[in-house]
């Protein structure tokens, strides 16, 4: 019992709940560093050494931060570690550091960390925190494996720097590329719920963090039109 | 020459580097705010006030106190906490003394903190290079590339709520209903916006 929970904690981020195409959490680093399959990769990988280490830390000091200051203390420890995460990439890949950019620091306003801060980590246990940062921090990478891969292939014609296709669509690797293939994976992603009889995921605002505050507002006014 | 580089560097951060169509930063309230076009220009409005508020604090901070102590890898911790700490103190500046517009623009300011756009500003603006001088933008030029960067992210919500006006009324397939349409016309939006390359370069010639 305890184990199959444990592995549920680590598999539902992959795909049943994964972060990108499901929650549609963290579109600017999804879009904006997906131009090549190895970009996708680092930024995958440096997402989830934080969203990891501050599950595990906002886990740990649950008891201790006040209800009220929470936000501003999650985003302190967020922004400890993606300093950190910073400091090892510029020192190890250089190279990275540049692809990456601003995209980078800019970890630390990513909704998929706070938001699995606020609605998980704040709540459970630290090994199970920690299971569930590493699921979502998979499913985050291999969604933007995905998108790499696909606009890698189209808009230069190879994968990971191998050359597989004559033919070069620069637009794909330009920002309107970008949202059109993100696009695209979410109409594929909303099929899939679909069949399975699961709601469509229709608005961004259903896994925003600040959902409960603008919920009268804008928010409702999005969700509640698309269908 | 002053006002010349003032209104290149302007235009350039409207035109050629909108934050949202050519950076990707603040997708989440362009796709999530830009339904309704009041809602568009309160949000538009709201963001552009604390990104120039937020760079006119964090320029100098990291000039003069980071920079000269070696202290720069703290540059992300610092500036998401005194962009925080901002939008609380403009929130209850406006509560007390401006109720009017706190009514329209109290409800965005929350959402504002953890906007990717208004961090990326104020690190990317330490990061620019002026094209004349050679060196990095002075206070003003920063001060103007955040108020050009605000009424960039202004122009591409105006427009966009604009596009889902019309989206509203087109008969779109089930699956594409939602999401992804919005995302479609949003390529096609930024596709528009390439058009603008090395335009800026060509209306106000520096050399």
């Amino acid at each position: 019992m305890e184990k199959k929970s444990y592995l549920h904690e680590f598999s539902k981020g992959i795909v049943k709940e994964n972060p990108v195409l499901c929650l549609i959490l963290g579109t600017c680093p999804t879009l904006a560093v997906t131009t090549s399959a190895v970009n996708a990769i680092g930024m995958g990988i440096a997402a989830t050494a934080v969203l990891v280490c501050s599950n595990a830390v906002i886990s740990a000091l649950r008891r201790f931060i006040p209800d009220k200051v929470r936000i501003p203390a999650f985003i302190t420890i967020i922004a400890g570690f993606v300093t950190v995460v910073q400091m090892v990439v510029r020192a190890f890949s250089p190279a990275l550091n540049d692809a990456l950019g601003i995209y980078l620091p800019l970890i630390v306003v990513n909704c998929i960390i706070l938001g699995r801060a606020e609605m998980y980590a704040s709540k459970h246990p630290v090994l199970p925190s920690i299971l569930d940062g590493l699921g979502m921090g998979v499913g985050f990478t291999a969604a933007l494996l995905l998108m790499g891969i696909i606009r890698e292939l189209l808009g230069s014609g190879s994968v990971f720097g191998i050359e597989l296709l004559p033919v070069k669509i620069l637009i794909f690797i330009l920002p309107p590329g970008g949202f059109f293939v993100f696009g695209m994976l979410i109409l594929i992603a909303n099929r899939l719920n679909a069949r399975a009889g699961k709601r469509v995921k229709s608005s961004p605002c259903d896994g925003c963090l600040m959902s409960e505050k603008c919920s009268q507002r804008s928010c409702e006014e999005v969700s509640g039109n698309v269908d | 020459m002053l006002i010349k580089t003032l209104v290149s560097v302007f235009l350039a951060a409207i035109l050629t580097e909108n934050y949202v169509l050519a950076k990707f930063l603040g997708i989440c309230p362009f796709l999530g705010v830009s339904k309704k076009l009041d809602s568009a220009v309160g949000m538009s409005v709201a963001v552009t006030v604390v990104m120039v508020l937020a760079t006119a604090v964090t320029y100098p901070i990291y000039m003069y106190l980071l920079v000269p102590y070696g202290m720069d890898y703290l540059q992300t911790i610092l500036f998401i906490l005194v962009i925080a700490g901002l939008v609380q103190l403009v929130e209850i500046v406006l509560r007390k003394y401006i109720p009017s517009l706190y009514r329209s623009l109290g409800i965005y300011l929350p959402l504002i903190t953890t906007n990717c756009a208004v961090l990326g500003v104020t690190m990317l603006v330490l990061q620019k290079v002026d094209s004349t001088t050679l060196y990095h933008y002075t206070y003003l030029h920063a001060l103007v590339n955040a108020f050009g960067a605000g009424i960039g992210f202004l122009v591409a919500m105006v427009m966009f709520a604009g596009v889902r006006g019309r989206l509203e009324k087109a008969d779109v397939p089930a699956s594409l209903k939602g999401l992804p349409i919005t995302l479609v016309a949003a390529s096609l939006v930024s596709l528009s916006f390439l058009g603008f390359a090395g335009l800026v370069d060509h209306l106000i010639p520096l050399s």
